[in-house]
């Protein structure tokens, strides 16, 4: 029997049978991980296993490649905060639907694992959320592979005036290099490279970049367009809270 | 392997299937079923094949009816601008257990979800929305489930609807639990909640 004990966040539950569910944890160690929890839908452990809930794992199996049974054991819930406040609810759904779909599966992210348990920590916090979604989903692209360059102009090789980001190799773009291509690039407003004031426009902004390589880069090669309404109502809620 | 027909076997294979049975509680229950023919296998199929010709979905508010219109919906005297947002059936006859609420219902069929590719077109949420406005409603009660996807819901419905008042269930300390088994977020929704005394 195989078995190893681990901590991570409930990215999605599905029930399995009359009683059991079906849940998926991003582990520390274990990366995305499924099994089965046995009695996973009974009154008891179902308030442990909502999106984002922080819990404990032991996983079991006979043989490596088996679904495999979790034991959980709850270390906090997030569910309350986030049910609380509309932007939080659409952030969570966001969050744990995007991690749902894009992570590959048993392989460890543990610099975006620590990033993502510390953006749940701050669900609620309408001031700052929006800012740290957005460092996210950079740190998201990044560690999957689609980070963008945004030290210096990919054309020019200056880093002054960057203005642009070019949607073919996610590097920036001088808006004097530009030139008439202008309208074929995707903005760089100064939040996306840590610079200038986050306020809501610019985040939207820069969110709108991030977005072209989420849905253009890791979704549409998973073929995983069903979580797109999820970060679309994230939008929405960010633009509301202006 | 059962002794008998084909027809016992099919009857045990479908009833294997309903909630809570498997295959050698479906052969029990079956075995049963024979041995009490005059006082439930008889009247059992009876009941299922009128209730196969009956009964369907509302058209109003989705719950179960015995005709286009369910009972509730053509009660005039439920007609009080009320309307309670349920998730399923269960939950409605789970409301009208309690005798506390009035008024009339409408059961979504389900609850959003983008993972499970849920949108508000799959569920009922339309005519949610065309019976508020058709039917004078004044309050929309969202009875939905203490749970991301419900609340996701909730918020969703709450968005789109403009010029009546909107309200949720509370939450909290179920009546008769105690603190020590609760989980840590239901206190923290208690507290939040707390009134006073």
């Amino acid at each position: 029997m195989i078995s190893w004990q681990d901590e991570g966040a409930v990215l999605r539950v599905r029930p399995h049978g009359e009683t059991s569910a079906i849940v998926e944890v991003f582990t520390i160690e274990h990366g995305r991980h499924v099994g089965v929890v046995r009695g996973g839908i009974s009154r008891k452990i179902a308030p442990s296993l909502q999106p984002g809930a922080q819990i404990a794992v032991t996983w079991k199996a006979r043989l490596d490649d088996h679904l495999g049974s979790f034991t959980v054991e709850p270390l906090r819930s997030r569910a309350v905060n986030a049910m609380s406040d509309r932007l939080a609810l659409a952030g969570l759904n966001a969050v744990c639907g995007l991690l749902a779909v894009v992570l590959p599966e048993r392989e460890a992210h543990g610099a975006l694992y620590a990033q993502t348990v510390q953006l749940l920590d701050l669900l609620g916090q309408t001031e700052v959320w929006p800012l740290a979604y957005l460092r996210w989903e950079q740190a998201l692209l990044e560690d999957l592979g689609f980070g963008m360059d945004l030290s210096a102009c990919a054309v020019r090789g200056v880093n002054e005036d960057l203005a642009f980001v070019s949607p073919r190799s996610g590097r920036a773009v001088s808006r004097e290099a530009a030139g008439e291509w202008a309208d074929r690039l995707l903005l760089l407003p100064p939040v996306l490279a840590g610079k200038g004031d986050a306020t809501t426009p610019e985040i939207i902004k820069a969110l709108a970049t991030t977005g072209y390589f989420v849905e253009h880069r890791l979704i549409r090669s998973l073929d995983a367009g069903r979580v797109l309404p999820a970060r679309n109502r994230l939008l929405d809620a960010i633009q509301r809270s202006e | 392997m059962v002794d008998g027909t084909d027809d016992l076997t099919d009857l045990i294979a479908l009833m294997a299937k309903l909630p809570g049975l498997g295959p050698r509680s479906a052969r029990r229950a079956v075995l049963h079923l024979i041995k009490k023919r005059g006082q439930l296998l008889v009247p059992l199929a009876d009941a299922m094949q009128r209730v196969g010709a009956n009964v369907r979905e509302c058209l109003n508010c989705g719950n179960i009816a015995a005709g286009d219109i369910c009972n509730i919906c053509n009660d005039d005297r439920r007609a009080n601008g009320e309307i309670c947002v349920v998730e399923d059936v269960a939950d409605l006859w789970a409301m009208e257990r309690s005798q506390q609420f009035k008024g009339r219902y409408h059961v979504l069929g389900g609850t959003l979800s983008a993972l499970d590719a849920v949108g508000p077109e799959d569920l009922r949420i339309p005519r949610l929305l065309d019976r508020v406005t058709s039917e004078n409603v004044t309050e929309v009660i969202l009875a939905l489930g203490a749970t991301i996807d419900g609340h996701t819901t909730a918020h969703y419905i709450a968005d789109q609807l403009t010029g009546v008042t909107v309200t949720s269930l509370a939450q909290g300390v179920p009546v008769g639990g105690e603190l020590d088994y609760l989980d840590d977020g239901t206190i923290t929704a208690a507290l939040r909640a707390r009134r006073a005394l």
